[in-house]
């Protein structure tokens, strides 16, 4: 039986001796055919669109009648536009809010639930906990977006939480002043990012030894110890993808900005994805909105590429050491 | 789930078996943990506690008491103005036909592509992963402009079937992403038995492939579902009136109206999460199996 799979393995395999190539190739054709459906609807939806774009980012249109030509104009535009600059700006404050601070919470929060809670309560206290921390991640954000901008309003809950507990002089308009506005939805993300990063870290945390930390208590290494030697090397695949995927989606936050403040007051939350909405459908410069989109692609894949080489290179040193 | 009670129940046991100081100082300790957690979780609570002490609330006391107080009468009137406005049994049909469609169709495809790439093996198959992987990075705003025009010069625009085909391929695009290397450690001695018994690429695909990756389908499912509920943008820009929008537009699109006071728009927030809560508890477990599934790719 153990023969008949090598041989198998070796005859599907690809590394296929030269005189196998023909019937390897009529399976080819024939797996071919499977993928046809997908790759059409992939050229139609995400190929097709990418490209037209990125030639709408050198012409000036809009959106009716024909783009006119313009060359890298739109590009040499976005230099000088103090409002393109604060958006990129104000990405770097949404990947603090959505991917630094949730991730390192994330990991201490899902070693307590874990490690302490997790054993020495009843698990059920555990998973209890991490539901509410989840809770948020569920909600259509842009339902969240809503009800934070109600809770942020001036006649809004937290002010009148500050008032029934004698601050009341430090109510404000919360997302209505550009000082305080930033700070209030970061404040938000975090609150709708911060389940992401702890349930994905508890479960990685449950492939991991106990015995390991057994060990390490016997030997008298305590919780900041053992969080060190073992979860945080345990779990590392785990914090990447985390780390990967949170930073994707705070460079891409739509929904929550156009729910809360619509990038205002005076762009001070303005993000590329809004700048670019508003300027394809606002102020109807579609070859303007196309460059803004361009540059936001470009370096998210930049950075993606980045995470995944940082990734690699972690992996084989572990390999290797 | 299950499985895992086990080993985090049994250290607690061998606990029991240190000395009685230590064990005393520990217990002292664990409360505090929990009591500060506790907390955390709490607040995470309170705007929840927030939108339900105001959706029945009458706007004339939340004027005159604030938003902490305690209703005086339970007042629907909010929850009614917004379930008419809207006509929400509408909206709700709207979301669960577009993210019910795209979660089987998305799935459909994605198969059908692991197929060709993690089974069939086909040339270039690292570039095309890569290229789905890139798909799914991409920020909307990158596509959304000329799938808008696209989707007018068609005569598609303002129609669930348009949203339903672009959200079936950027959900498959993940999709592909994952099921492609989830097959590619498909046992090949499994393919091979059904080969040998004559069975062609579409009987494998059926009797031998699917029944085995079901769970992960099943995962699948529930993701794009999801996901597809919550998407903001491309329906925002390509449903346009009452008879398309789905449950967030339709929320969003309200948003600064002169009916929307603040019991109405507490009142329409809370309905609009109550089909994501639902699903939550429903696919409780199948999502947290599934995030590790993600995570662990």
């Amino acid at each position: 039986m153990a023969a008949t799979d090598a041989l198998a393995t070796r005859r599907r395999g690809d590394t296929d001796p030269k005189g196998r190539r023909g019937p390897r190739r009529r399976g080819d054709a024939g797996y071919w055919l499977y993928l046809l459906p997908g790759a059409v609807l992939f050229a139609l939806v995400i190929g097709g669109p990418l490209l037209f774009t990125g030639y709408l980012s050198l012409t000036r249109w809009s959106g009716i009648g024909d783009p006119t030509f313009v060359g890298l104009e739109n590009y040499q535009r976005l230099l000088d536009d103090t409002v393109f600059w604060q958006s990129f700006r104000n990405t770097l404050a949404m990947i603090v809010a959505m991917v630094v601070v949730p991730t390192v919470v994330g990991l201490v929060l899902a070693a307590v639930l874990f490690d302490t809670i997790g054993r020495r309560f009843k698990s059920r206290t555990a998973n209890a906990l991490r539901a509410a921390f989840y809770l948020p991640q569920v909600l259509p954000v842009v339902v969240a977006g809503i009800v934070w901008g109600w809770i942020l309003r001036p006649d809004g809950a937290l002010n009148g939480l500050l008032d029934a507990v004698g601050l009341g002089a430090l109510s404000h308009d919360w997302l209505g002043d550009p000082d305080t506005a930033l700070p209030a939805v970061m404040g938000v993300m975090i609150w709708v990012q911060i389940g992401y990063p702890v349930v994905v870290f508890m479960a990685a945390l449950q492939r991991v030894d106990p015995e390991l930390y057994e060990a390490a208590e016997i030997d008298g290494a305590g919780w900041a110890r053992r969080f060190r030697a073992i979860t945080l090397p345990q779990i590392r695949p785990e914090t990447f993808v985390v780390a990967l995927t949170c930073t994707i989606a705070a460079m891409k936050v739509f929904g929550p900005i156009y729910a809360l403040t619509r990038g205002g007051p005076e762009n001070a939350t303005n993000v590329p994805s809004y700048f670019a909405y508003y300027t394809f459908f606002k102020k109807l410069q579609v070859g303007y909105g196309s460059a803004i989109s361009t540059v936001l692609t470009l370096i998210i894949v930049v950075v993606a590429l980045l995470f995944i080489r940082a990734q690699h290179r972690a992996e084989r040193q572990d390999g290797s050491a | 789930m299950s499985v895992t009670l086990t080993p985090a129940e049994a250290p607690a046991k061998t606990g029991r078996a240190t000395p009685v100081r230590d064990r005393h100082h520990r217990g002292v300790g664990r409360w505090i943990v929990l009591a500060v957690v506790t907390v955390g979780a709490l607040v995470m609570l309170v705007p929840f506690v927030f939108m339900l002490l105001n959706a029945f609330k009458t706007p004339g006391q939340y004027s005159t008491d604030g938003p902490l107080s305690w209703p005086s009468e339970f007042y629907t009137q909010g929850l009614r103005t917004y379930w008419t406005q809207v006509d929400f049994p509408q909206k709700l049909w709207n979301s669960a036909l577009i993210a019910g469609s795209v979660a089987v169709l998305a799935v459909a495809v994605s198969l059908l592509n692991a197929y060709a790439l993690g089974i069939g093996r086909v040339r270039g198959r690292l570039w095309i992963v890569g290229a789905f992987l890139l798909a799914n990075m991409l920020p909307q705003e990158s596509l959304v402009y000329p799938l808008y025009y696209f989707a007018k010069e068609v005569g598609l625009y303002n129609t669930r079937l348009v949203v339903i085909i672009i959200f079936t391929v950027i959900q498959s695009a993940f999709g592909t992403y994952l099921l492609a290397s989830v097959l590619g450690t498909f046992p090949k001695s499994l393919l091979e038995a059904a080969a040998l018994d004559g069975s062609g690429k579409w009987t494998i695909l059926w009797r031998v492939v699917l029944p085995n990756v079901r769970p992960t389908l099943a995962v699948l499912l529930v993701f794009f579902f999801i996901w597809t509920w919550n998407e903001f943008l491309i329906p925002l820009v390509m449903l346009i009136d009452n008879q398309t929008q789905t449950i967030p537009v339709a929320l969003a699109s309200l948003q600064g109206d002169r009916l929307m006071d603040a019991p109405t728009t507490n009142a329409g927030a809370l309905i609009s999460l109550v089909p994501a809560i639902v699903f939550f508890l429903i696919f409780q477990r199948t999502l947290s199996r599934g995030i590790t599934v993600g995570a662990e790719k």
